[in-house]
């Protein structure tokens, strides 16, 4: 197995808790692998939230990882993909002055070319929104950085995988 | 506490309704789990329940320890010689705090024990209350599971969750936190057991075709080697684990907390694996060329450095936790599942063999260990006293029925190493974790679960002094228990490791020591100290045949090593004898 460290955008299936979020990164403090982005939200079922989390680490380390993670009883099911097989989004929003949108033209063909939106204009400043890939908003914001950015966040992952997760399936063959 | 609404238990219903407060539904459930013993300590957040256990003691046993810490470890001695669930009980803040070393303990060992603490008014939570301490937060790296109920309602389905997630696949400790006015609310109880949670698959399928690749492989090897650890006694899987080594023939060697699974003086058991562990096994793990592990997780005090390890045999691997599976040593072919069905059905698959010359190697390398090391220990010929000859004397006078309840250090490898079990279940030592402090008040709960078993507690001047207050529960509730302490007023294995890697510079090891007799006696415990031997024998004697508990203080060599030894680092088959 390669020891070269991947990118891997793990999913993870799981019922509701208030703790299980400090399980999980438990699993990956204990072991010093930096999470480069998490994102908690619903899942495609009912009652079922899913995780998705990126990290860098070879895939031993991510197998044994897999197996920590879905050991905790909470946890349905624990999926890892790298890059190639996931279709996925990150999105981010900046805050800039609004003087810019009138001195500074280029911005607004920034913003077009970058297929990013404003999302909301007023005296003082403008927000703008854009969703894609990470080296897509990493440009973006070397874009706009000239121009000062007053705020800027970038959310966490998220992702679909291009292959069937098959974890509905599984829960209906857990449920009877 | 959201989860109990979202986790859907496929539950039996076993009781009808009725209106009691939330510490009385507390006492029911563990009734209803079949609780009979509890181990714990009082405190503001938890003393509803008390009052309960107080209306319910005619039904429930609970056992005032002298410090949590001892409730922990009482709670896993009582589990790991029944297979019961342990059960332990503290209050909020400080109580609860002590319970954390006990449960590390009963996660890294896999010991089913459901741990219940109290907590603050959910009014008072975050506020930094009087003992308030996150205890959910504190002990979720050490726990299988664990939840904070904050209402009534929601006390049975968490205690039939916890001793499900306690007792069922690879078993471990929970913790279930309950606020002090849920305690007194009242609500209708009623009690469902818990059969099944759909996030959490116990017991993973076994795959008949890794059993077939796995016989497979048992069947053409030469040299076979199966090492052995807890999950056979867990899995209750020594009938089905005997029957598959005698067919095939194999040599077994055993990781400590796999001891007494088979009896020591099986011809077929040849000894135990790693840091102290014996000569032949160690060695030949680097010479075999199938390794079988069954129900073991390739510890690195089993298997030295890893890049060393076995690396010319095909490893089998027998486990029911998948995270196992390649997390040390690389296998290559898993056998998920519980060892005792994996076993049965492995039976008829493996072919009968010897493997006589196989065997030879083990006698050969045996007679080694004995010349170099087991008769200097067994038989000394020098005037001070051996470790391993308190154990021979045990052995001898106890016929190897005894359960030896051991602490930790140099006493607790000579125990090992020395012990004859005849029995399962006998060999109960603090093995993942290794806790100093844990024999005194395991070996409580060993002898209270199995009071017609003769419990030997060993530990040694250092360790028993960490939990040396236990002898008030001793005294209190008269558990007959065999307390011996090796002395050799050195924090003994601390000291083995500065004379043979740090020049002989004993920074803090040597100890003076209190009158041990005098303490056991204040407990009015029988008490004697042996420094000859010549008294040893009479002194054994004198402490199997007493009714009550006793104290046998054996004064021992004080430099004494153990040997054999793989240094930290070293391969297993770079064991030094001397
Ligand atoms: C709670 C705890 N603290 C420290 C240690 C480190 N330690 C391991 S063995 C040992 C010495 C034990 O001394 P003693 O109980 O006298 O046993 P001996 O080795 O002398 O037989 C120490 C300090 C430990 N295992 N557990
Ligand atoms: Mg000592």
């Amino acid at each position: 197995m390669s020891t070269e460290n991947k990118q891997f955008t793990i999913s993870i299936y799981t019922e509701n808790n208030i703790g299980l979020l400090n399980r999980i990164s438990a699993i990956f403090q204990r072991r010093h692998i930096n999470i480069e982005s998490l994102n908690t939200s619903p899942s495609e079922i009912d009652g079922v939230s899913r995780f998705t989390i990126v990290v860098n680490i070879t895939e031993s380390q991510m197998k044994k990882i897999q197996g920590q993670i879905e050991k905790q009883v909470e946890v349905i099911k624990a999926f890892y993909h790298t890059e190639e097989e996931i279709i996925y989004q990150e999105s981010c929003i900046f805050k800039m002055r609004s003087n810019l949108l009138f001195d500074e033209r280029q911005i607004q063909n920034i913003i077009k070319e970058s297929n990013a939106r404003i999302v909301t204009v007023n005296r003082d400043f403008f927000v703008i929104e854009k969703s894609g890939r990470k080296e897509e908003i990493d440009l973006l914001h070397r874009e706009l950085t000239v121009f000062g950015i007053m705020q800027f966040t970038r959310s966490g992952r998220i992702a679909v995988t291009k292959d069937e997760m098959k974890i509905s399936s599984m829960l209906k063959a857990l449920q009877h | 506490m959201k989860e109990t609404q979202t986790i859907q238990n496929k539950a039996e219903s076993t009781a009808t309704t009725e209106r009691i407060s939330g510490s009385e539904a507390v006492i029911k459930c563990l009734l209803a789990e079949g609780v009979e013993t509890l181990y714990g300590y009082p405190g503001g957040a938890i003393m509803p329940v008390y009052d309960e256990l107080y209306k319910y003691q005619d039904q429930i046993h609970h056992v005032l320890t002298r410090h949590e810490q001892g409730a922990t470890h009482s709670a896993q001695g009582y589990a790991r010689i029944s297979g019961k669930v342990g059960v332990c009980m503290a209050t909020s803040g400080p109580g609860a705090t002590n319970l954390i070393t006990g449960i590390a303990d009963a996660q890294i060992d896999s010991t089913p024990m459901v741990c219940i603490t109290g907590q603050v008014g959910s009014h008072l939570l975050g506020s930094d209350a009087f003992q308030e301490t996150d205890i959910v937060g504190i002990s979720t790296p050490v726990t299988k599971w664990n939840c904070q109920v904050t209402k009534a309602s929601q006390i049975p389905e968490a205690f039939a969750k916890a001793f499900f997630i306690a007792r069922s696949g690879r078993p471990g400790p929970v913790l279930i936190d309950i606020t002090k006015d849920a305690q007194f609310e009242e609500f209708d109880f009623t009690y469902q057991k818990c059969k099944g949670i759909r996030s959490y698959k116990p017991v993973p399928d076994t795959d008949e075709n890794a059993l077939k690749a796995a016989a497979e492989l048992i069947n053409a090897a030469k040299k076979p080697l199966v090492v052995w650890g807890q999950g056979v006694i867990l899995g209750k899987a020594e009938e089905e684990f005997k029957a598959v080594i005698e067919k095939a023939g194999i040599p077994s060697a055993w990781t400590i907390l796999g001891a007494s699974a088979i009896p020591t003086a099986h011809p077929l058991n040849v000894g135990m694996v790693g840091m102290h562990g014996n000569y032949a096994p160690n060695v030949l793990t680097n010479e075999c060329d199938v390794l079988i592990a069954i129900g073991m997780r390739f510890d690195d005090r089993v298997t030295g450095n890893l890049d060393t390890y076995a690396k010319q045999a095909k490893i089998i691997h027998f486990e029911i936790d998948p995270a196992e599976i390649d997390k040390n040593v690389k296998t290559d072919i898993a056998v998920l599942g519980n060892a005792k069905t994996s076993l049965k059905r492995l039976l008829p698959l493996v072919n009968k063999n010897s493997h006589n010359d196989w065997h030879q190697e083990f006698k050969n390398l045996y007679e080694i260990e004995f010349e170099k090391v087991i008769k200097h220990d067994l038989h000394p010929t020098k005037e001070g006293l051996t470790m391993a000859e308190v154990l021979k004397e045990i052995n001898i006078q106890t016929k190897g029925d005894a359960a030896i309840v051991s602490d930790v250090g140099q006493h607790q490898m000579i125990a090992c190493r020395y012990a004859e079990f005849n029995k399962t279940k006998s060999n109960i030592t603090s093995g993942g974790l290794g806790t100093m402090g844990f024999a005194l008040p395991a070996a409580i709960g060993a002898k209270m679960a199995a009071p017609d078993r003769e419990v030997v507690m060993i530990a040694g001047d250092g360790g028993y002094q960490m939990t040396i207050q236990e002898l008030g529960t001793i005294f209190q509730q008269k558990v007959p228990v065999k307390i011996v302490v090796l002395n050799n007023e050195f924090l003994g294995m601390v000291r083995q490791w500065q004379q043979l890697f740090f020049d002989k510079r004993y920074a803090s090891t040597e100890m003076t020591n209190p009158d041990f007799i005098a303490i056991a006696k204040g407990y009015s415990i029988e008490a004697k100290k042996v420094t000859e031997r010549k008294d040893l024998k009479t002194a054994i004697k004198d402490m199997i045949d007493c009714e009550g508990p006793y104290f046998l203080e054996v004064r021992v060599e004080k430099e004494d090593n153990v040997f054999p030894m793989i240094p930290t680092g070293a391969s297993v088959s770079d064991i030094r004898l001397e």
